[in-house]
């Protein structure tokens, strides 16, 4: 009885993958027979998906964190990252206004970047002392709702402080947006804009810093032993409170910093902007394994470049980036749902 | 007096009322034993002591400080370690870390490698494994492990749980051995187990527990010779 159920799952995921594989092969073949894009478009895509994905990958390193140490999805993430942009913000705005951009562009941006990552450290640790301390050793659905709650909370206090209209980065013209070097593809030129590199490139820097962090420091060494038994770790001497304060405090950090890079690279930004990067640094999360700090880098950057290149393969409108994106999710739940990267965590963690 | 004194405490978990007014004292440099049957408060009552779980009534007195209202990684700190039941080390740090983290309140880096040095002689196998990752041993290597991670905290007493848990009978003897080893070192020693005839030939003084309270207590050979120890937990007629 038990068996036959069984392959009739099996037989349905086959079935799925099947039919995903063929269309995907069919739509693919389709616009390569047409020539439907030259080589200057794919690069394009390919390292706008770079780009954006290297932010995902970071805001991904804060879910994984925090779901590493208490089994929760903090799904008022993304709006950590939406404050630390609102902050980075406003004193880009002031540092415009007086002329402080102009002069001083490189300070400017690293002020901003200070700015962004403290606030939005401070609002991390608030939300874990507020809406998860307290519930503690509840059953792990009721945190998770605490935090749509928090998420809620957030982006309508947002709302309420700044307005609901989009506001424009003021970049210091150094750093203006769509500017940048130009590069010779097949004949065609493909730029790859100042901004673009900045977010790479400081991603690179958060995610390697992130790593020697949690592997070579002591606080690193309490966040893994917290991760794996904190009862354990509490005998060991380490303030369990403590380590997890600490782990919201970095994954807010990384937050806002991907809030200021969002700012600085895409322009806008409202009360709701850190919603869709959330759930999409939540789907790359999933696809490198949850709780796995590299799969979360990777994940978030293979997110970013099939959500670039999908539309294109699948000779599909691009405003349908997000949906395929979220198919990811629904396909890495259904096919893998330990992730890239993910671990057998089921039975140990429990 | 004495280095740890348990007066009256009273343990719950939620509604259970788990420890039912335990009390016993350590002296510097003993090997206690507490046996009893599974469910009897053995390990309620390391845990309350290493302050895991804190005591609705009742005092715990450590070299003279009470101590049963602090938190866990305070009490370690006070020099109380535990090695835990089922050894809970750390399986995804390698030896070397989970050893680190045995010391992890501590900052005289060069005591740490004394210590280090000190469990390196006391076990030699956690040398030759020391960038292996902890999942990776054998269950008695585990044990050893969970020790020597205690010890690298330079602990005044030492709170075993259940050391033979799962383990082979000849690893059982090595590892009391060790015990006794660590003893002879100076180390006060609170054991907790199961296996009682193991427990009462290494320890100086025993507590028998049953259901939360403690039912005999005395000198390790003289609770080996009673009738109803023997007949309950040393499975002699």
């Amino acid at each position: 009885m038990k068996e036959r159920k069984v392959s009739l799952g099996l037989l349905l995921r086959l079935g799925i993958g099947l039919l995903v594989l063929a269309f995907f092969a069919y739509r693919f073949y389709g616009v390569l027979a047409r020539q439907a894009y030259g080589a200057e478009t794919w690069a394009r895509l390919a390292i706008s998906g770079l780009i954006i994905g290297s932010v995902y990958a970071v805001i991904a390193l804060g879910y994984t964190l925090v779901y590493g140490i208490l089994f929760m999805i903090n799904f008022a993430h993304g709006e950590v990252m939406m404050i630390g942009a609102f902050a980075g913000y406003f004193v880009l705005e002031a540092f415009a206004a007086s002329g402080f951009s102009a002069r001083q562009p490189v300070l400017a941006i690293l002020i901003t970047f200070l700015a962004g990552m403290t606030v939005s450290m401070l609002v991390g640790i608030s939300l874990e002392r507020i809406a998860y301390r307290p519930l503690r050793g509840a059953p792990r659905l009721v945190p998770l709702i605490s935090a749509i709650g928090a998420s809620i909370f957030l982006q309508n206090a947002a709302q309420l402080m700044f307005g609901s209209m989009r506001r424009t980065y003021s970049n210091p013209p150094a750093l203006e947006r769509n500017v940048g070097w130009v590069l010779d593809v097949a004949g065609k030129p493909v730029s790859i804009t100042y901004t673009g590199v900045l977010t790479f490139a400081f991603s690179v820097v958060l995610m390697i810093g992130l790593y020697l962090l949690v592997q070579r420091t002591r606080l690193g060494r309490a966040m893994r032993a917290v991760a794996e038994n904190k009862e354990a770790a509490a005998l060991m001497g380490v303030d369990v409170d403590r380590v997890i304060a600490n782990t919201f405090a970095i994954s807010g950090v990384l937050a806002g910093a991907a809030g200021v890079m969002w700012g600085l690279h895409n322009g806008i930004i409202y009360h709701y902007v850190g919603f869709i990067p959330g759930l999409k640094a939540f789907t790359a999360a999933v696809l490198g394994g949850i709780g796995n700090i590299p799969g979360a880098m990777l994940g978030g950057i293979v997110l970013g470049i099939a959500e670039s290149l999908a539309p294109a393969v699948l000779d599909m409108p691009f405003q349908l980036k997000d949906v395929l994106a979220f198919a990811v999710l629904v396909l890495v739940l259904i096919f893998r749902p330990t992730g890239i990267l993910g671990e057998v965590l089921a039975e140990e963690k429990v | 007096m004495a280095l740890l004194e348990v007066h009256n405490i009273h343990t719950y978990y939620d509604h259970i009322h788990a420890l039912k007014g335990i009390s016993f004292e350590l002296d510097r440099g003993e090997i206690v034993a507490l046996i009893g049957a599974n469910g009897a408060g053995k390990t309620t009552t390391l845990n309350t002591i290493s302050g895991l779980r804190h005591p609705r009534e009742g005092s715990i007195i450590f070299d003279g400080q009470p101590i049963h209202h602090l938190p866990a990684h305070e009490i370690v700190q006070l020099g109380i370690a535990q090695v835990p039941e089922g050894r809970k080390i750390f399986s995804r740090l390698t030896v070397m870390e989970n050893l680190d983290m045995g010391a992890f309140t501590r900052r005289d880096r060069a005591g740490i490698q004394e210590d280090l040095e000190r469990v390196f002689k006391l076990f030699p196998r956690l040398k030759e494994r020391r960038n292996q990752l902890g999942g990776t041993l054998s269950g008695g290597e585990q044990q050893m492990l969970a020790i020597a991670r205690a010890l690298m905290a330079r602990p005044r007493v030492l709170l075993l749980d259940e050391p033979s848990m799962g383990l082979a009978p000849i690893l059982v003897e090595s590892i009391f051995q060790t015990i006794t080893e660590i003893s002879q070192q100076g180390m006060t020693i609170l054991l907790v187990e199961q296996n009682a005839n193991m427990a009462l030939s290494v320890a100086h003084r025993a507590y028998v527990l049953e259901t939360g309270r403690i039912v005999l207590s005395g000198p390790a050979a003289e609770v080996r010779e009673n009738p109803q120890v023997r007949a309950a937990y040393l499975g002699e007629a």
